[in-house]
């Protein structure tokens, strides 16, 4: 039973939390894309930037809003469901997950307010700010989340009571591990990348149906050009936490590269299948050497094999073989995507390539599922362990019964599946309606949050009723 | 690595602190939710929401800032009460979800999914509402903990006074919600919001007094200190000349003085609760003391906190401030 409660246990916050990634993967890197288009409105005039803006600001209030709410489940679901590790672990991960809510969450939740209804009631200056303030608390809600996931994976700066409790020595040590400082970028940039992708996919469609061509290009042109330079910086990071990983966790690099026997030099697996019950891999393309050099740049390295570990501290292997090769194709599906579209944007053909165009928009979710394929790596790799060499997942769950488990899950699963279609739907038909027209006037200080509208039936409805 | 008792008195204070301040913003906009379910005509729907739009998601975050402020400095409690009330917390999340969506989605929906997302709005509002309230009423009944995990039958939430303290709390919600409705709105919708107040005021302190009445028979561990503590009584003097105040400024038709006593009245139940439980954090088994996690965390987090606090404190008051004045029914944004 208590195996079940486990699984559960896992099943839940695995749902749970690739639901909020979602939303915060997109905002994360569309509030800082806000701000810079209000900023470059604000310095240039540029009444398209406005305009794009305005576009936006409508999708983002949306997947903020849900991003929030699902979140709020996140801070209670340590201490409803793991509460082993909560007890364990508070005296450590409490302040780094108090000082998120304290710097960044309470900032971004209160801005945000102002951003969506305040542009009539604020200097355009401050209101710049402020949504600067929304894109900082993004930034840093990020940041802290990262740490204490770090420190997870990588424990350090703490020393273990006679209780078993986690007490934290070195705050320093906490935060500016290695590990943080490689892992936040990664997620950021992942962020950020999903953005760039879901921005120019957009702008990509409008330019396909010649609607406010104008912005279109901005959107494309904005979200291709930022990640022909993410991408690089982004693999660059990915590299350096491949080889964090091959020294810190040598058990998930084992699984990803599903590399059964300790091997010098290291093969590296292309692709096939891992067979986890006869512990070999079959169809498989194998480079000989490739592995220790990517792993440890060093090609004469010596690379443990998973079965050099006993079997009850092996992670799965099948999961996170796979999704590192999606989180991995992505990354070389965006960068394609990227560094053509530069090209084409060099010989001026870019906003007429239609087929070109045609995988952008195709390629909307590139970033998503690199993001959650990645965190699928990362989290299903470090298992049977929740805190890395320290406590085991199995033995880090609440004691609740089965019933409570079936029902809270149940209607989480009916729950957010209900809300994010019809958030997803609104969304589509956002974009569906599309930007105002590039000729509509941009009057300040705003076109949203204007008092001038009549006060009948909002737009969007009087479009539904319209159908 | 040892707790430090001063430091756990201020992080109590602290979460208290955080807490009211939670009850008293999300218990407005809580309460407007459902006596939304009961208005007269889209225009005050409109309006109504349009009078905490731009605030509920801030106001909502206190919750998150309680529930980590536990986590990082009471993990006993964090770990024990979470696991203790499950199901009403985890229903209070599902209800908080489906009422913060109704915000974005009502305005994009039309016919019977626009009323889908009202109804939602109301649901969501009042189960959150009387899950808040039947979880105190399970704290206050005590908890039994072995080593540091809660330790009782699962359905240690579901009896009379869990039940009876989440309706008191939807009655408190209801009337913090349309003291603000006065303060934010005007005309028809504001002399249906002074109707309310009364009527709501009467219920709320019908169900204190049987409350304190039910406390001091059947919870003695609360109740005891109620008998040798002059501030009790005090508190209760002080809650009664603020129902007063209440009372007599629908009469004077005063549109700041509402809110503020009612809040007032949301502090002092508070404060009179507080000193019950004290020293316990879980009662009948958990001080503060026990509960407190080492100085090492919790000078950590007070070192930001007395810096990070007052700024959120004071952004929050500008916020507050850039909405100042009337809401309108206009969709100011969809």
């Amino acid at each position: 039973m208590d195996t079940d409660l486990v699984l559960l246990s896992r099943l839940q916050f695995a749902f749970t939390v690739t639901f909020h990634i979602i939303f915060p993967s997109l905002t994360i890197g569309l509030a800082a894309w806000l701000a810079t288009l209000e900023g470059l409105h604000l310095f240039t005039g540029n009444p398209h930037y406005r305009r794009v803006f305005n576009f936006w600001i409508k999708l983002f209030a949306v997947s903020f809003g849900m991003g929030v709410v699902f979140g709020i489940v996140m801070a209670f679901q340590f201490g409803t469901n793991w509460s082993v590790l909560s007890g364990r672990t508070g005296g450590i991960q409490g302040p780094l997950l108090a000082y998120e809510v304290v710097t960044a969450f309470l900032l971004e939740a209160t801005f945000l307010g102002v951003v969506l209804f305040g542009r009539d009631r604020l200097p355009p200056v401050a209101y710049f700010l402020c949504c600067c303030m929304v894109a900082i608390g993004t930034t840093l809600s990020a940041f802290w989340i990262m740490v204490n996931n770090t420190w997870m994976q990588t424990p350090v700066g703490f020393a273990m009571s006679p209780e078993g409790n986690f007490l934290p020595t070195s705050w320093y040590d906490i935060i500016f591990s290695y590990a943080v400082w490689i892992r936040f970028p990664h997620m950021l940039l992942g962020a950020y990348l999903t953005t760039c992708f879901v921005a120019a996919a957009t702008g990509a469609w409008f330019l396909l149906q010649n609607r406010s061509p104008r912005q279109a290009r901005i959107m494309v042109t904005m979200g291709l050009g930022l990640a022909a330079i993410l991408v690089p910086a982004q693999m660059v990071f990915g590299h350096l936490n491949g080889t964090e990983i091959n020294k810190t966790q040598p058990a998930k690099l084992a699984a990803i590269e599903a590399r059964w026997e300790t091997q010098q030099p290291a093969s590296l697996t292309l692709i096939g299948i891992p067979l986890p019950s006869q512990e070999r891999n079959i169809l498989a393309i194998d480079i000989p050497v490739l592995g220790s050099c990517i792993d440890a740049g060093d090609c004469s390295a010596e690379e443990p094999g998973l079965k050099s570990f006993a079997p009850e501290d092996r992670p799965p292997v099948i999961i996170p073989f796979f999704t590192f090769r999606i989180m991995v194709g992505m990354g070389v599906i965006m960068l394609a995507l990227a560094w053509f579209g530069m090209v084409l944007q060099a010989r001026g053909r870019l906003y007429t390539t239609r087929w070109f165009l045609w995988l952008c928009v195709v390629s909307f979710p590139v970033g998503w599922i690199a993001v959650i394929a990645g965190w699928y790596t990362a989290e299903i790799g470090r298992q049977p362990w929740v805190v890395y060499n320290h406590l085991r997942t199995a033995d880090a769950h609440s004691p609740l019964t089965l019933f409570d488990l079936i029902i809270s899950l149940a209607g989480f699963a009916i729950l957010y599946l209900s809300i994010v279609s019809a958030g997803a739907w609104y969304m589509f038909r956002m974009v569906r309606n599309g930007p105002q027209p590039d000729e509509d006037p941009v009057d300040e200080p705003s076109q949203i949050g204007s008092s001038k509208r009549p006060l009948a039936v909002p737009r969007e409805s009087m479009i539904g009723l319209a159908e | 690595m040892t707790v430090d008792p001063t430091l756990a008195v201020i992080w109590a204070c602290i979460l208290a602190g955080g807490l009211l301040i939670y009850v008293v913003l999300d218990g407005f906009d809580l309460g407007i939710g459902m006596l939304f379910g009961v208005a007269e005509s889209e225009h005050d729907r409109r309006v109504m929401m349009n009078s905490v739009a731009p605030i509920w998601d801030g106001n909502e975050t206190w919750l998150i800032l309680g529930g980590v402020v536990l986590f990082a400095a009471f993990p006993l409690v964090y770990a024990s009460l979470l696991p203790a009330l499950y199901l009403p917390i985890i229903v209070m999340l599902m209800a908080l979800i489906m009422r913060g969506v109704a915000f974005e989605f009502r305005y994009k929906a039309s016919g019977i999914y626009q009323t889908i997302w009202d109804l939602g709005f109301v649901l969501g509002s009042g189960v959150a509402t009387f899950c808040q309230g039947a979880a105190l009423g399970t704290l206050m009944q005590g908890l039994p903990i072995q080593d540091g995990q809660y330790a009782g039958p699962p359905f240690i939430w579901f009896n009379a006074f869990s039940i009876f303290c989440g309706f008191g709390l939807m009655a408190g919600y209801m009337l913090l919600g349309s003291t603000w409705l006065v303060l934010k709105t005007e005309g028809s919708l504001q002399e249906w919001a002074y109707a309310r107040i009364r009527p709501l005021l009467v219920t709320m302190a019908l169900f204190l007094a049987a409350g304190v009445v039910w406390m001091l028979i059947d919870y003695q561990h609360l109740g005891q200190r109620w008998w040798n503590h002059i501030e009790f009584l005090l508190l209760v003097i002080a809650g009664a000349a603020a129902a007063f105040v209440l009372w007599r400024s629908v009469a004077k038709r005063q549109e700041l003085v509402p809110f503020w006593s009612a809040a007032a009245l949301f502090g002092i139940a508070f404060a009179a609760l507080g000193l019950s439980f004290w020293p316990y954090i879980i009662p009948p088994a958990i001080t503060v003391f026990d509960a407190a996690s080492v100085s090492a965390s919790q000078t950590f987090m007070l070192h930001g906190m007395a810096i990070l606090l007052p700024i959120v404190l004071i952004y929050t008051c500008f916020v507050y401030w850039i909405f100042r004045g009337k809401a309108t029914a206009e969709v100011e944004y969809d």
